[in-house]
């Protein structure tokens, strides 16, 4: 069992929970993930890592409530339980001065983002931040990455903040030379990101979300094509190389549960926890 | 407790086990195979011919003392049965129902030569299931050793290898990267071949011994084995990791929706309990014609669960002859009982999806049998022009697993082959000092029995070097 040390709220339906974990605390990095498992009943959830501090032992991480698993986690509160989160997982992030750094996050994964801008900055490189979302209510985390970054911006895909739409990067791009680029948020951002920086030759590193079991390496459904050859998501990645990844491929096998996903969502909406209902 | 005494005459046919019957079976989760009642079990002992040589006993991996067994038991001693077996085998509920004894224990049995041999399994099965109706009783332990030794991994090669060493005296905790102990008995093998109540007592039993158990600590991340020698203040570590890693067949369209390798789809019917979906959360879709790719054990639990779970039409596609599956003869049996289909001689060479990303054909090619290869069985050869579609909507990829490489890859200085497995002498013992390593990681996949053995072989080397050490 892991305790709920603290409950932050960051944007509508977008919530930070910090959970005692001394032993993944001491081990997390960057770009690492975790799986969450609610209770007994459970699925095996992979959440990023968004904070750890291996001194208090805790660890932190951001959900987005879209299905049944997340609005259920966010029924919590301080001082309740999870049953099980497993990790580190995946391979952390490269952290090292590379130079200057473009740095895209969009939704719910703006929450580890800042905790990879930290770690860029800490080793020396100049960062230049992009955070999106949908609207603007559901940025979070502005003014902390603002406070590390040598350029900031903001996207927002109805323009209630900042530029409409990441079109704007295009002219960031080419007026500005960059050594690498992080991009962490939905697939068609990643998509649209990888795209952009590719004609002007900039390595960029993705951080990809397929469907995952086990988060481990024993199930391959997270299986993705990078550069034609078949990566397993958890094991492999999370990041790959922005520019070999097959998006479309990714898209298709990230709804191939839609269907059981929204009734298993829309159960739990109707009232507790769907249990004996078939 | 009737005691009945040995009839004179060599009876051929062994006492059939009651089985629920396939049209009914096919519908639920339930354990296929019903277990002797006693008075079933007390007539087949009493088949035994309690050879003076016994021969069944070279069959036993780990050699338990069979023709004794069977002996007490006919004379109504299932305690001192059941003790005798337990000497050799810590886990024989699991072993009666799912060890390979046609090709073992049963194999050796001078009966076999004239009819069918003892069911020895089924003895087994029938002891194991009246000591737990009963309740375990904890063995007494040796004093505290104040030695500590960790266990990677909880299936039955760590589960075998923690209970020995617990009993020995030893403080043992075990690391298990998944959320339930069990290894491929809990995430592979269907409930309804093992029950998974008899794996979560088995487990108890475990717990009862002393052993400390540490579940969702993926060794190699959450620590590593030099961090549990040096930081963590243990003396020895032993590693079944297990050969978990799922293959693919490395053809196009393989990632299409409805393509599952065997291990996610069994994790997801066993571990996370998808056929309860949604009173579980972990969904799972079957379509109405299922394609298994793959001839073993593992094609059988995966085409016998897409069944239950609703199935109109499951197809085994193997690529060489009913001669050479791997499978166990009872379960091909069992899956032809419920209507399961086998095509032979036939291989998939790409898979076809819809607008929507979802597997809907599959194209096999007809293959012949060649001459032998380094198997020894004959090797597969495609004929040329003779591809055929089948219409799908879900393919299920079984066509075996390697080592689960995280170990190997953070271990500094561990001996590893090319194929992956862990290099160790005949007790276990690796490459680095006070690490021990058996079962599927070692010697690739094989059976419970013998990764049960291994742990057992394993605990001893590693208590030996415990006390001498200083
Ligand atoms: C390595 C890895 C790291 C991840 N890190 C995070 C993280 O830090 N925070 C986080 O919130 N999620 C993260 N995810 C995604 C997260 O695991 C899934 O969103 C989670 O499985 C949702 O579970 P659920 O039961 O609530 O929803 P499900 O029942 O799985 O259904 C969610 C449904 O909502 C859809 N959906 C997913 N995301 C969105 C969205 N942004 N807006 C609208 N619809 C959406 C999905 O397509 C799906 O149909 C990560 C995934 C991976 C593989
Ligand atoms: C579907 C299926 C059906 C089978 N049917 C039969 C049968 O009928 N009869 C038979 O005899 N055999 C059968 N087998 C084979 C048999 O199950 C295996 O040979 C046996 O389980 C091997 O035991 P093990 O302890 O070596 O490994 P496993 O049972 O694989 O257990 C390894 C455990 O280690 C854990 N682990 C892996 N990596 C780490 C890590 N880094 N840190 C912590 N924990 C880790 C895994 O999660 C797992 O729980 C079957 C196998 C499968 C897949
Ligand atoms: S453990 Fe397996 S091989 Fe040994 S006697 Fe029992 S059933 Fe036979
Ligand atoms: S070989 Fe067969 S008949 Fe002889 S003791 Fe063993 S089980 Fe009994
Ligand atoms: S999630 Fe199962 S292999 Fe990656």
């Amino acid at each position: 069992m892991y305790e709920i040390l603290s409950v932050r709220e960051l944007a509508p339906k977008i919530k930070l929970f910090e959970v005692h974990a001394p032993e993944i605390a001491e081990k997390a990095r960057p770009g690492q993930f975790i799986m969450v498992i609610i209770n007994e009943k459970g699925e095996r959830v992979p959440l990023t890592i968004a904070e750890y501090d291996a001194g208090k032992g805790t660890i932190a991480f951001a959900f987005n409530e879209v299905g049944k698993t997340t609005k259920q986690l966010g029924t919590l509160k301080e001082g309740d339980r999870v049953w099980n989160i497993t990790g580190p997982l995946g391979n952390p992030s490269e952290i090292r001065n590379f130079g200057r750094v473009l740095c895209v996050a969009g939704g719910v994964m703006i929450a580890p983002m800042l905790l990879q801008i930290k770690a860029l900055h800490e080793t020396g490189n100049t960062v230049v931040a992009v955070v999106g979302a949908r609207i603007k209510e559901l940025l979070f985390f502005k003014e902390e990455i603002k406070a590390l970054s040598h350029k900031f911006y903001v996207a927002t895909d109805d323009g209630s903040e900042g530029y409409k739409s990441l079109e704007f990067l295009k002219d960031v791009l080419a007026e500005e030379k960059f050594d690498r680029c992080v991009a962490m948020g939905p697939v068609p951002m990643l998509k649209t990101v990888s795209e952009f920086t590719k004609p002007f030759g900039i390595p960029t590193v993705v951080t990809l979300m397929p469907v995952m079991v086990d988060g481990m390496g024993m199930c391959g459904v997270c299986r993705v094509s990078v550069g034609g050859k078949m990566k397993f998501g958890c094991v492999d990645g999370p990041e790959f190389d922005g520019h070999l990844v097959d998006y479309e491929e990714l898209i298709k096998r990230q709804r191939m549960f839609l269907p059981e996903e929204r009734l298993s969502s829309l159960l739990w909406e109707l009232g507790g926890c769907g249990c004996g209902r078939k | 407790m009737a005691e009945s005494k040995p009839k004179p005459k060599v009876r051929k046919q062994a006492v059939p086990i009651p089985k629920q019957p396939p049209e009914v079976r096919k519908h639920n989760f339930n354990e296929v195979a019903l277990g002797y009642t006693e008075e079933q079990a007390l007539e087949e002992a009493n088949r035994c011919l309690q050879c003076p040589k016994p021969q069944c006993i070279r069959g036993c991996p780990v050699e338990i003392d069979i023709s004794t067994f069977i002996r007490l038991l006919r004379e109504g001693k299932y305690d001192e049965a059941i003790k005798k077996i337990k000497e050799k085998n810590s886990l024989p509920a699991i072993c009666g129902r799912v060890c390979p004894q046609e090709e073992q224990c049963q194999k050796m049995c001078v009966l076999g030569k004239v009819g069918e041999p003892v069911s020895i399994g089924r003895l087994e099965r029938f002891l194991a299931d009246w000591e737990r109706a009963r309740g375990f009783t904890v063995p007494e332990k040796a004093p505290s050793t104040g030695k500590r030794v960790a266990i990677v991994g909880a299936g039955p090669a760590g589960l075998t290898a923690a209970a020995d060493l617990a009993k020995l005296g030893h403080e043992v905790v075990i690391f298990e990267a998944l959320h339930l102990a069990g290894g491929v008995l809990v995430y592979g093998i269907p409930e309804f071949r093992l029950p998974k109540s008899i794996v979560q007592a088995e487990v108890d039993y475990i717990k009862k011994l002393g052993v400390e158990l540490k579940l969702g600590y993926l060794i190699g991340r959450t620590y590593t084995i030099p961090e549990l020698l040096k930081k963590r203040g243990f003396d020895a570590v032993f590693i079944g990791t297990g050969a978990g890693l799922p293959q693919f067949l490395g053809i196009p369209g393989e990632n299409l929706g409805g393509i599952y390798s065997a291990n996610e789809f069994l994790i997801r019917v066993n571990l996370m309990k998808a056929y309860a979906f949604p009173e579980y959360d972990t969904p799972i879709r079957i379509g109405r014609h299922v394609a298994v790719i793959g001839g073993g054990n593992v094609a059988m639990d995966a085409a016998r669960s897409a069944l239950r779970l609703g199935a109109e039409q499951v197809c085994i596609v193997y690529r060489r002859s009913r001669e050479e599956m791997p499978a166990r003869k009872e379960e091909i049996e069992n899956a032809e009982e419920e209507g399961i289909i086998c095509k032979f001689l036939a291989a998939p060479t790409r898979f076809i999806g819809n607008e929507k990303g979802w597997v809907k054909q599959m194209e096999c090619i007809c293959m012949e049998l060649g001459p032998p290869d380094e198997s020894g069985r004959r090797r597969p050869v495609p004929v040329k022009g003779s591809e055929f579609l089948m219409d799908i909507d879900t393919a299920i990829i079984a066509i075996g697993r390697t080592p689960n490489p995280i170990i190997q890859s953070t271990t500094e200085g561990l001996a590893v082959t090319k194929w992956g497995t862990i290099v160790t002498d005949e007790n276990g013992k690796t490459s680095l000092e006070g690490v021990y390593a058996g079962g599927d990681i070692v010697t690739g996949e094989a059976t419970v029995i013998s990764a049960m053995g291994a742990g057992k072989k394993a605990a001893r080397a590693i208590h030996e070097y415990l006390m001498n050490k200083k």
